[in-house]
Protein backbone atom coordinates (compact mmCIF):
# COMPACT_ATOMS: atom_id res chain seq x y z
CA UNK A 1 0.00 0.00 0.00
CA UNK A 2 2.79 2.12 1.13
CA UNK A 3 4.86 1.48 -2.06
CA UNK A 4 1.27 2.24 -4.58
CA UNK A 5 0.80 5.43 -2.43
CA UNK A 6 4.18 6.93 -3.11
CA UNK A 7 3.75 5.73 -6.84
CA UNK A 8 0.36 7.50 -7.62
CA UNK A 9 1.64 10.24 -9.81
CA UNK A 10 3.90 7.18 -12.14
CA UNK A 11 0.83 4.79 -12.45
CA UNK A 12 -1.71 7.52 -12.53
CA UNK A 13 0.27 8.98 -15.42
CA UNK A 14 0.57 4.95 -17.03
CA UNK A 15 -3.32 5.00 -16.82
CA UNK A 16 -3.72 8.45 -18.75
CA UNK A 17 -1.01 7.39 -21.16
CA UNK A 18 -2.80 3.61 -21.69
CA UNK A 19 -6.10 6.25 -22.96
CA UNK A 20 -3.78 8.26 -25.24
CA UNK A 21 -2.62 5.20 -26.69
CA UNK A 22 -5.87 3.62 -26.99
CA UNK A 23 -7.37 6.98 -28.62
CA UNK A 24 -4.68 7.80 -30.79
CA UNK A 25 -1.65 5.33 -31.46
CA UNK A 26 0.56 7.80 -33.39
CA UNK A 27 0.84 10.21 -30.50
CA UNK A 28 1.17 7.31 -28.14
CA UNK A 29 4.28 5.90 -29.67
CA UNK A 30 6.03 9.65 -29.51
CA UNK A 31 4.70 9.99 -25.86
CA UNK A 32 6.68 6.98 -25.24
CA UNK A 33 9.36 7.98 -27.31
CA UNK A 34 9.52 11.61 -25.53
CA UNK A 35 9.32 10.30 -22.25
CA UNK A 36 12.20 7.80 -22.85
CA UNK A 37 14.33 10.17 -23.74
CA UNK A 38 13.54 12.85 -20.90
CA UNK A 39 14.08 9.71 -19.35
CA UNK A 40 17.75 9.00 -20.66
CA UNK A 41 18.32 13.04 -20.32
CA UNK A 42 17.08 12.89 -16.72
CA UNK A 43 19.55 9.90 -15.71
CA UNK A 44 21.92 11.74 -16.97
CA UNK A 45 22.23 14.26 -14.68
CA UNK A 46 20.89 12.40 -11.47
CA UNK A 47 24.19 10.88 -10.70
CA UNK A 48 26.56 14.01 -10.73
CA UNK A 49 23.93 16.08 -9.13
CA UNK A 50 22.23 13.81 -6.23
CA UNK A 51 26.21 13.19 -5.43
CA UNK A 52 26.86 16.87 -5.40
CA UNK A 53 23.96 16.83 -2.93
CA UNK A 54 25.24 14.09 -0.49
CA UNK A 55 28.75 15.73 -0.65
CA UNK A 56 27.73 19.44 0.32
CA UNK A 57 25.59 17.83 3.10
CA UNK A 58 28.67 16.44 4.50
CA UNK A 59 31.31 18.80 3.71
CA UNK A 60 29.42 22.15 4.34
CA UNK A 61 29.19 22.98 8.16
CA UNK A 62 26.01 24.68 8.67
CA UNK A 63 27.63 27.67 10.64
CA UNK A 64 29.36 28.55 7.18
CA UNK A 65 26.22 28.06 5.32
CA UNK A 66 24.32 30.35 7.86
CA UNK A 67 26.98 33.16 7.34
CA UNK A 68 27.24 32.39 4.23
CA UNK A 69 23.34 32.53 2.86
CA UNK A 70 21.48 32.73 6.35
CA UNK A 71 19.25 35.04 8.14
CA UNK A 72 22.42 37.92 8.19
CA UNK A 73 23.69 37.43 5.11
CA UNK A 74 22.44 40.21 3.56
CA UNK A 75 23.49 40.80 -0.43
CA UNK A 76 26.29 38.57 -0.30
CA UNK A 77 23.57 35.56 0.71
CA UNK A 78 21.35 37.43 -2.25
CA UNK A 79 24.36 37.17 -5.12
CA UNK A 80 25.43 33.77 -3.76
CA UNK A 81 22.12 32.13 -4.07
CA UNK A 82 21.76 33.80 -7.78
CA UNK A 83 25.38 32.50 -8.51
CA UNK A 84 24.65 29.19 -6.90
CA UNK A 85 21.41 28.56 -8.76
CA UNK A 86 22.72 30.05 -12.56
CA UNK A 87 25.65 27.11 -11.99
CA UNK A 88 23.34 24.58 -12.11
CA UNK A 89 22.63 21.81 -14.80
CA UNK A 90 19.30 20.06 -15.22
CA UNK A 91 15.67 20.66 -15.07
CA UNK A 92 14.30 23.00 -12.42
CA UNK A 93 12.91 19.61 -10.60
CA UNK A 94 16.08 18.58 -9.78
CA UNK A 95 16.58 22.18 -7.76
CA UNK A 96 13.73 21.30 -5.21
CA UNK A 97 16.18 18.05 -3.14
CA UNK A 98 19.59 21.29 -2.75
CA UNK A 99 17.19 23.76 -1.73
CA UNK A 100 15.79 20.91 0.86
CA UNK A 101 19.85 20.28 1.73
CA UNK A 102 20.26 24.45 1.68
CA UNK A 103 17.38 24.91 4.38
CA UNK A 104 18.75 22.15 6.56
CA UNK A 105 22.01 24.37 6.40
CA UNK A 106 20.45 27.39 7.41
CA UNK A 107 20.16 29.83 4.27
CA UNK A 108 17.16 31.94 4.37
CA UNK A 109 13.86 31.68 3.10
CA UNK A 110 14.24 34.57 0.12
CA UNK A 111 17.69 33.09 -0.75
CA UNK A 112 16.40 29.50 -0.79
CA UNK A 113 13.39 31.41 -3.34
CA UNK A 114 16.74 32.83 -5.46
CA UNK A 115 18.00 30.35 -6.03
CA UNK A 116 15.38 28.56 -7.33
CA UNK A 117 14.66 31.13 -9.36
CA UNK A 118 18.11 31.55 -10.96
CA UNK A 119 17.92 27.30 -11.69
CA UNK A 120 14.87 28.00 -13.11
CA UNK A 121 15.37 30.62 -15.80
CA UNK A 122 19.38 32.08 -15.15
CA UNK A 123 21.47 28.87 -15.81
CA UNK A 124 24.83 29.37 -17.45
CA UNK A 125 24.85 26.91 -19.72
CA UNK A 126 20.98 28.00 -21.11
CA UNK A 127 21.43 31.22 -21.42
CA UNK A 128 24.66 30.08 -23.79
CA UNK A 129 22.17 28.18 -25.71
CA UNK A 130 20.16 31.20 -25.46
CA UNK A 131 22.37 32.86 -27.57
CA UNK A 132 23.29 30.51 -29.84
CA UNK A 133 19.90 29.89 -30.95
CA UNK A 134 17.89 33.57 -30.45
CA UNK A 135 20.73 36.37 -30.57
CA UNK A 136 22.75 38.07 -27.72
CA UNK A 137 19.97 40.70 -27.69
CA UNK A 138 17.16 38.46 -27.13
CA UNK A 139 19.07 36.18 -24.43
CA UNK A 140 20.35 39.53 -22.67
CA UNK A 141 17.10 41.16 -22.89
CA UNK A 142 15.66 38.16 -21.23
CA UNK A 143 18.32 37.74 -18.51
CA UNK A 144 18.40 41.49 -17.40
CA UNK A 145 14.80 41.81 -17.06
CA UNK A 146 14.89 38.16 -15.25
CA UNK A 147 17.31 38.68 -12.31
CA UNK A 148 15.47 41.58 -10.50
CA UNK A 149 12.24 39.70 -11.40
CA UNK A 150 13.69 36.43 -9.50
CA UNK A 151 14.51 39.21 -6.74
CA UNK A 152 11.39 40.48 -6.49
CA UNK A 153 9.33 37.56 -6.44
CA UNK A 154 11.38 35.73 -3.72
CA UNK A 155 10.95 38.45 -1.31
CA UNK A 156 7.02 38.85 -2.30
CA UNK A 157 6.56 35.58 -1.88
CA UNK A 158 8.70 35.47 1.80
CA UNK A 159 6.85 38.60 2.80
CA UNK A 160 3.09 36.76 2.27
CA UNK A 161 4.35 33.74 3.75
CA UNK A 162 3.69 33.63 7.77
CA UNK A 163 6.67 32.77 10.36
CA UNK A 164 4.71 29.21 10.90
CA UNK A 165 4.36 27.60 7.77
CA UNK A 166 7.97 28.68 7.25
CA UNK A 167 9.29 26.68 10.25
CA UNK A 168 7.31 23.93 8.92
CA UNK A 169 8.84 23.98 5.42
CA UNK A 170 12.19 24.00 7.26
CA UNK A 171 10.83 20.73 9.33
CA UNK A 172 10.02 19.33 6.55
CA UNK A 173 13.19 19.48 4.71
CA UNK A 174 14.99 18.27 7.68
CA UNK A 175 12.86 15.25 7.50
CA UNK A 176 13.11 14.46 3.70
CA UNK B 1 28.94 21.60 -20.80
CA UNK B 2 27.70 18.48 -19.49
CA UNK B 3 30.72 16.97 -19.02
CA UNK B 4 32.07 19.34 -16.82
CA UNK B 5 29.76 18.53 -14.45
CA UNK B 6 31.03 14.79 -14.15
CA UNK B 7 34.21 16.08 -14.16
CA UNK B 8 33.64 18.37 -11.04
CA UNK B 9 31.60 15.99 -9.35
CA UNK B 10 34.53 13.33 -9.70
CA UNK B 11 36.91 15.29 -8.53
CA UNK B 12 35.15 16.71 -5.41
CA UNK B 13 34.20 12.91 -4.73
CA UNK B 14 37.92 11.63 -4.96
CA UNK B 15 38.84 14.67 -2.79
CA UNK B 16 36.34 13.83 -0.64
CA UNK B 17 37.37 9.91 -0.62
CA UNK B 18 41.04 10.96 0.35
CA UNK B 19 40.21 13.22 3.34
CA UNK B 20 37.51 11.23 5.13
CA UNK B 21 36.49 7.72 3.84
CA UNK B 22 33.62 7.56 6.47
CA UNK B 23 32.60 11.08 5.33
CA UNK B 24 32.41 10.35 2.16
CA UNK B 25 30.88 7.00 2.76
CA UNK B 26 27.70 9.57 4.80
CA UNK B 27 27.88 11.51 1.66
CA UNK B 28 27.02 8.36 -0.85
CA UNK B 29 24.28 7.46 1.29
CA UNK B 30 22.31 10.56 1.55
CA UNK B 31 22.61 11.04 -1.89
CA UNK B 32 21.09 7.47 -2.66
CA UNK B 33 18.52 9.10 0.56
CA UNK B 34 17.34 12.14 -1.68
CA UNK B 35 17.50 10.17 -4.70
CA UNK B 36 15.41 7.41 -3.63
CA UNK B 37 12.84 9.80 -1.94
CA UNK B 38 12.11 11.61 -5.34
CA UNK B 39 12.21 9.17 -7.74
CA UNK B 40 8.29 7.89 -7.84
CA UNK B 41 7.53 11.43 -8.72
CA UNK B 42 10.37 11.69 -11.43
CA UNK B 43 9.25 9.26 -13.20
CA UNK B 44 5.26 10.21 -13.17
CA UNK B 45 6.28 14.18 -14.10
CA UNK B 46 8.39 12.34 -16.99
CA UNK B 47 5.67 10.75 -18.43
CA UNK B 48 3.47 13.60 -18.34
CA UNK B 49 5.58 15.87 -19.89
CA UNK B 50 6.38 12.66 -22.91
CA UNK B 51 2.65 13.14 -23.37
CA UNK B 52 2.03 16.77 -23.64
CA UNK B 53 5.11 17.23 -26.25
CA UNK B 54 3.75 14.64 -28.23
CA UNK B 55 0.18 16.58 -28.44
CA UNK B 56 2.17 20.09 -29.13
CA UNK B 57 1.78 20.77 -32.90
CA UNK B 58 4.36 23.29 -33.91
CA UNK B 59 2.80 25.17 -37.24
CA UNK B 60 -0.50 25.41 -35.57
CA UNK B 61 0.70 27.23 -32.23
CA UNK B 62 2.75 29.45 -34.25
CA UNK B 63 -0.40 30.87 -35.59
CA UNK B 64 -2.03 31.01 -32.12
CA UNK B 65 0.90 32.84 -31.51
CA UNK B 66 0.87 35.28 -34.17
CA UNK B 67 3.16 38.48 -34.22
CA UNK B 68 -0.31 39.93 -34.83
CA UNK B 69 -2.17 38.09 -32.12
CA UNK B 70 -1.41 40.36 -29.44
CA UNK B 71 -2.58 40.36 -25.95
CA UNK B 72 -4.57 37.17 -26.68
CA UNK B 73 -1.71 35.41 -28.29
CA UNK B 74 0.78 36.18 -25.27
CA UNK B 75 -1.59 35.11 -22.72
CA UNK B 76 -2.42 31.95 -24.58
CA UNK B 77 1.84 31.51 -24.71
CA UNK B 78 1.95 31.71 -21.56
CA UNK B 79 -0.59 29.47 -20.57
CA UNK B 80 0.94 26.97 -23.17
CA UNK B 81 4.16 27.75 -21.39
CA UNK B 82 2.73 26.72 -18.03
CA UNK B 83 1.32 23.21 -19.03
CA UNK B 84 4.31 22.47 -21.48
CA UNK B 85 7.43 20.99 -19.37
CA UNK B 86 10.42 21.46 -22.37
CA UNK B 87 14.26 21.23 -22.02
CA UNK B 88 16.15 24.36 -22.56
CA UNK B 89 18.34 22.49 -24.85
CA UNK B 90 14.93 21.52 -27.21
CA UNK B 91 12.97 25.10 -26.63
CA UNK B 92 15.36 27.50 -28.03
CA UNK B 93 15.51 25.64 -31.41
CA UNK B 94 11.70 25.24 -31.06
CA UNK B 95 11.37 28.71 -30.64
CA UNK B 96 13.51 29.49 -33.49
CA UNK B 97 10.96 27.50 -35.44
CA UNK B 98 7.90 28.86 -33.73
CA UNK B 99 9.25 32.52 -34.96
CA UNK B 100 10.01 31.40 -38.46
CA UNK B 101 6.63 30.37 -38.22
CA UNK B 102 5.04 33.68 -38.08
CA UNK B 103 5.24 34.06 -33.50
CA UNK B 104 5.87 37.07 -32.12
CA UNK B 105 8.52 38.05 -29.89
CA UNK B 106 5.96 39.22 -27.39
CA UNK B 107 4.03 35.83 -27.46
CA UNK B 108 7.38 33.96 -27.44
CA UNK B 109 8.66 35.52 -24.45
CA UNK B 110 5.97 34.68 -22.34
CA UNK B 111 5.97 31.42 -23.42
CA UNK B 112 9.96 30.78 -22.64
CA UNK B 113 9.55 32.84 -19.30
CA UNK B 114 6.40 31.01 -18.21
CA UNK B 115 8.27 27.73 -19.29
CA UNK B 116 11.05 28.04 -17.62
CA UNK B 117 9.50 29.35 -14.17
CA UNK B 118 5.86 27.76 -14.10
CA UNK B 119 6.42 24.36 -14.51
CA UNK B 120 2.41 22.58 -13.80
CA UNK B 121 3.72 19.51 -14.19
CA UNK B 122 6.64 19.65 -11.73
CA UNK B 123 3.99 21.07 -8.93
CA UNK B 124 3.30 18.42 -6.84
CA UNK B 125 6.84 17.98 -6.07
CA UNK B 126 7.23 21.53 -5.39
CA UNK B 127 4.51 21.07 -2.91
CA UNK B 128 6.37 17.93 -1.47
CA UNK B 129 9.56 20.52 -0.74
CA UNK B 130 7.74 24.12 -0.39
CA UNK B 131 4.31 23.01 0.65
CA UNK B 132 0.69 24.25 -0.90
CA UNK B 133 0.97 28.27 -0.50
CA UNK B 134 4.49 28.74 -1.02
CA UNK B 135 3.91 26.73 -4.66
CA UNK B 136 1.05 28.24 -5.43
CA UNK B 137 1.68 31.79 -4.95
CA UNK B 138 5.44 31.61 -6.37
CA UNK B 139 4.10 29.94 -9.57
CA UNK B 140 1.45 32.54 -9.84
CA UNK B 141 3.59 35.46 -9.52
CA UNK B 142 6.47 34.40 -11.84
CA UNK B 143 3.39 33.32 -14.28
CA UNK B 144 2.41 37.54 -14.23
CA UNK B 145 6.00 38.60 -14.18
CA UNK B 146 6.46 36.56 -17.48
CA UNK B 147 3.82 39.10 -18.87
CA UNK B 148 5.94 41.70 -18.04
CA UNK B 149 9.10 39.69 -19.58
CA UNK B 150 6.79 39.59 -22.67
CA UNK B 151 6.65 43.06 -22.71
CA UNK B 152 10.04 44.17 -22.21
CA UNK B 153 11.19 41.64 -24.93
CA UNK B 154 9.14 42.68 -27.24
CA UNK B 155 9.81 46.60 -26.74
CA UNK B 156 13.60 45.64 -27.12
CA UNK B 157 13.24 43.32 -30.30
CA UNK B 158 11.31 45.88 -31.95
CA UNK B 159 13.61 48.10 -32.01
CA UNK B 160 15.72 46.65 -34.34
CA UNK B 161 12.75 45.07 -36.52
Amino acid sequence: MKILRKYRLFISSLIILSVVFILNKEIGMNSVKTTYKSFKQMMFYIPPVFILIGLLDVWIPKEAMVHLMGEKSGILGIILAFLFGSCAAGPLYGAFPVAAVLMEKGAKFTNILIFIGAWSCAKVGMVLFEIANLGMKFAMTRLLIDIPGIIIIAFLVSAVTSDSEKKRIYDDAENL
Amino acid sequence: MNKILYIITALLLVLSFVRDKTKTKKSLLKAWKSFSHVLPMFLGVLVFVGMIISIINVELISKFIGSESGWIGTLLAGVFGTFAMIPSFVAFPMVKIFLSNGAGYMQVGAFLSTLFMVQLASIPLEIKYFGKSVTILRNIIAFLFSFIVANVVAVVMGVVI
